[in-house]
């Protein structure tokens, strides 16, 4: 041992380390935060690309491209009204349809299913969500319309027909049928995003529930969900925001007629759906620039959209300090 | 080794008392720092401790201290959780400033030079002063020998003779090469605990530190894994300066040549570890070392 | 309170009655994956065999042929949307990370959380405007940009969950062996976190691989193999898509044929992600 420490080679004596990369520091940092600050600058780019594009198109319209409700390349007359329509449509029925069930199965996954049920359906949720959306556009026009006219829509209108709704002629490719390809699309996010939601609600206020006497359901309606009711809407808008962003699914279902009418049966338009449509044989300027337009449109709601539900979720997670229960 | 250091601290009738807390009984206060006696040349002196103050934001964690470690003995600091034991050691190789709003006042001499004067770069003091934590921590996706090298290739020794040669000199110098010499492509997280802090050793002393820092490094250790260690430790001190923080007053007092006794921040007591657990001049001191609180 | 026992059994089958109601919703959100992989398999698994993943799209009305170029062709665009992608995605991750103030870091999040919830079409419409108006036509630089600009957000915030579970021991470690910060990061960090970083990157992969839609205007599809970047390039799902629409009872059975293949690789992607970070966990918990 005494040999090793006494005795240094010459050639490791002279052992030298390379000077500390000052330059080398600092140039990554820099080059790190320059990538970092790409989602800023990305952002800042989708906004600008979109309203130089759609520049001329505000220009000529101003504020009537919003409520026009008539869409005609030939004349170059642009209205996006029912786009907006038909956008805000498939989405609330999609919404209508989604939400209950995708809570419904949150609950069923934190409060009322056995541990070992969970893992399968959470990752049954997550497959679905990693389907594709021209996927559900395909099993859509050839199964889901299909069934819907020969036997869901004929019901409707025996039922409901009186309704201004449901009139009209059935094709299969409507508003409604739109609307439940979105519901299929959305349910993955809503479910997770709630279930993320009551999962972070305290065991304090069940156990509070619990030891008033209440039965498990009485539980979850009183100390879950009052208590998530924030977290849970930002859940919605979030599925809202993907419903009003949902394209290809749509675009194959919806009939794609820019037209606004009463009937859910009818066939609609939306703003993605025109855009994947029209884009690339738009034959004018102000065609091309109207489409661009859409564009921002969608962009700006999504955004908001999104930002809302971010807050709302935000909202939640931060736990309330010591609230009695009612 | 034998420097009779005039004691960094000393019973001068003439200082002044420093400020004390409320509730601390400190009899011996101790001083700033003292003219180098003729007995200490500075070269024997591996830190020159003077007036160091250290905050974590708006909390002072260390208060006045002054002291000088002396090269190639071993020196122990003890004290109860939360003394700013660790705290100081974290300042002797600049990795204190690493951390958010942390801030130090003083100075700190490292053989003579100041290590946070204004161009030094604080990559070269770690260089100089090498770590071993409290937990030891091989890096996971290197072998044993590429664990003991990574200081060297990543501080760009190219050849690879060389760092094999300091490679095995290491592993001996920790005492570890007869146990891997013939594992040593296996991962560093193959080993058992001991011998990961071991290794961890043999990477610190790779980069051919002049000092050895080290922080509770037997905590996680079973008792034969620790006297191993501490071993170890009478072995290096024969090349290297150690200074370690232990919680365990039995270690030191078989570890080290010197002690640093810390309270609250404050050095208490620093002395020839004989006079500081047989007969300390401080009343505080001695409670700590006889078990009355801590 | 009322305490009559008709109110207690009210109560009770209440309860019974909402616990059924969340059952009856888990089922009905997990069948339609099942009737969409039966259908998929019903009608695409006969139409799979060695002509179609080997031959070129027959002309309009001929049947027969294949979807070879669209597979090739998505992944051509997936390697493309992957050297814009990972790089910025993976040092952004980084910086969010190792480096970065708090304030920052809340931002660039934000900023990542939004752009995840940008419709790909706008994607598409972006690409467009940057890629193939300047280019005066459409190709797959397009197609890769637009896909990659759709990774980034995705790859940054995945990065960062996994550089931030390594844990800080190492880093310190080597700080105290005096090695420079840039070194620590890429040489030990990212390379403890590698696995992670890779899984990242693959999940992201199989996500755009999907996406129709910023593809239509930008590689725009080809029924030939593509044999510059330049060009208009075919991809799976723009394939499918056409297919779909067109009035052809063959090119139909081909759109099963190809969503079943589509569907394959991105569950594959997922399943081999999933066993990937499972052996991970336990070598950094380590």
């Amino acid at each position: 041992m005494a040999d090793i420490l006494t005795t240094v080679p010459s050639n490791l004596v002279e052992t030298r380390l390379a000077p500390p990369s000052r330059v080398g520091d600092r140039l990554f940092r820099w080059v790190a935060l320059a990538m970092g600050l790409s989602v800023g600058i990305l952002i800042v780019l989708v906004g600008v690309t979109l309203g130089r594009g759609a520049s001329s198109s505000l220009h000529h319209f101003g504020f009537g491209f919003l409520t026009g409700s008539t869409w005609d390349p030939v004349q170059e007359n642009f209205g996006a009204l029912p786009f907006v329509y038909g956008t805000l449509v498939s989405s609330l029925i999609g919404l209508l349809i989604a939400v209950p069930l995708s809570i419904g199965t949150a609950v069923f996954l934190t409060e009322l299913a056995p541990p070992r049920l969970r893992q399968p359906v959470v990752s049954v949720i997550e497959m679905l969500a990693a389907v594709p959306s021209v996927i559900f556009g395909l099993w859509g026009i050839f199964v889901l319309v299909p069934w819907l006219r020969v036997h869901v829509f004929p019901l409707l209108q025996k039922l409901f027909g009186f309704l201004p709704l449901f009139q009209g002629p059935n094709y299969g490719v409507s508003m409604l049928a739109a609307g439940v390809i979105l519901a299929i699309m959305i349910l993955p996010i809503i479910t997770s995003v709630s279930r993320e939601i009551l999962r972070s609600v305290p065991d304090l206020q069940r156990e509070a529930a619990y030891g008033l006497g209440a039965t498990r359901w009485e539980v979850t309606r009183i100390a879950v969900l009052s208590y998530a009711k924030r977290g849970l809407f930002g859940a919605v808008v979030l599925g809202l925001g993907r419903a009003l962003g949902e394209t290809m699914a749509v675009t194959m279902l919806i009939g794609n007629r820019p037209e606004i009418s009463a009937s859910l049966l009818a066939p609609g338009y939306t703003l993605a759906s025109v855009i994947a449509n029209e884009f690339s044989e738009a034959t004018s300027d102000l065609y091309l620039s109207a489409l661009f337009e859409i564009g921002l449109v969608l962009f700006g709601v999504t955004i908001l959209t999104n930002i809302l539900a971010q807050l709302l979720i935000a909202s939640t997670a931060a736990p309330k300090v010591g609230r009695a229960v009612q | 080794m034998n420097v009779d250091l005039t004691a960094p601290q000393s019973k001068r009738e003439s200082d002044p008392p420093v400020v004390a807390r409320p509730g601390l009984a400190l009899s011996a206060i101790p001083t700033k720092r003292e003219m180098p006696s003729r007995a200490t040349p500075v070269s024997e002196v591996a830190f020159e401790v003077s007036d160091l103050c250290c905050w974590f934001g708006q909390h002072q964690a260390v208060y006045d201290l002054s002291l000088r470690i002396p090269a190639k003995a071993v020196t122990a600091i003890i004290g109860p959780s939360g003394c700013g034991k660790s705290t100081f050691l974290r300042c002797l190789n600049r990795m204190h400033e690493l951390v958010r709003g942390s801030r130090l006042s003083g100075q700190i001499r490292l053989f003579g030079e100041d290590i946070y004067g204004p161009r030094v770069d604080a990559t070269l003091v770690r260089r100089r002063v090498g770590m071993v934590f409290q937990k030891s921590n091989p890096f996971p996706t290197m072998s044993v020998g590429d664990n003991v090298t990574v200081g060297l290739r990543l501080n760009g020794v190219r050849d690879r003779r060389v760092r094999e040669e300091w490679m095995e000199r290491a592993l001996r110098m920790a005492a570890l090469w007869d146990e891997v010499k013939d594992h040593l492509d296996r991962p560093g997280t193959s080993l058992s605990g001991g011998q990961q802090q071991r290794l961890c050793i043999a990477r610190a002393l790779a980069v051919q530190p002049e000092v050895l820092l080290m922080d509770e490094p037997a905590s996680a250790l079973d008792p034969i894994a620790t006297t191993k260690i501490e071993e170890l430790i009478q072995e290096l001190k024969r090349d290297y300066t150690i200074v370690i923080v232990t919680h365990n007053m039995q270690q030191a007092a078989r570890c080290s040549d010197y002690t640093a006794f810390f309270y609250l921040g404050r050095l208490v007591e620093y002395d020839k570890t004989e006079k500081v657990f047989t007969n300390p001049s401080n009343k505080q001191t001695e409670d700590y070392v006889t078990g009355r609180f801590g | 309170m009322n305490t009559s026992a008709t109110y207690q059994t009210w109560r009770k089958a209440k309860n019974l009655i909402m616990s059924a109601l969340s059952l009856a919703c888990a089922v009905a959100v997990i069948a339609p994956l099942g009737l969409i992989l039966f259908y998929l398999i019903k009608a695409g698994a006969g139409a799979i065999d060695w002509h179609f993943l080997t031959q070129l799209p027959k002309p309009v009305g001929e049947t027969g042929g294949g979807m070879s170029n669209a597979i090739v062709g998505t992944l051509t665009l997936l390697a493309l949307a992957s050297i814009l992608g990972v790089p910025v995605g993976v040092l952004g991750g980084v910086y969010l990370s190792e480096y970065g103030g708090e304030r920052t870091n809340w931002w660039i999040r934000f900023g990542a959380d939004v752009l995840n919830g940008v419709p790909s079409i706008v994607w598409g419409i972006v690409a467009y405007a940057l890629v193939v108006v300047p280019m005066k036509g459409f190709s797959t630089y397009a197609g890769g940009v637009a896909l990659g600009l759709m990774m980034i957000p995705l790859i940054i915030r995945t990065t960062e969950e996994v550089l931030l579970l390594v844990p800080n021991g190492y880093r310190e470690a080597a700080l105290a062996l005096g090695i420079s910060r840039w070194k620590i990061i890429v040489r030990i960090v990212m390379k403890t976190a590698l696995k992670g970083i890779v899984t990242g990157v693959l999940l992201a992969a199989g996500r755009v691989a999907g996406e129709t839609a910023p593809l239509l205007f930008t590689a725009f599809g080809n029924r030939f193999w593509t044999h510059h970047l330049r060009d208009p390039i075919a991809a799976l799902p723009l394939q499918i898509f056409t297919y779909a629409i067109s009035p052809y009872d063959d090119w139909h059975r081909q759109a099963w044929a190809g969503a079943l293949v589509l569907i394959l690789v991105i569950f594959l992607i997922n399943i081999g992600v999933r066993t990937l970070t499972r052996g991970r966990f336990s070598e950094v918990a380590k």
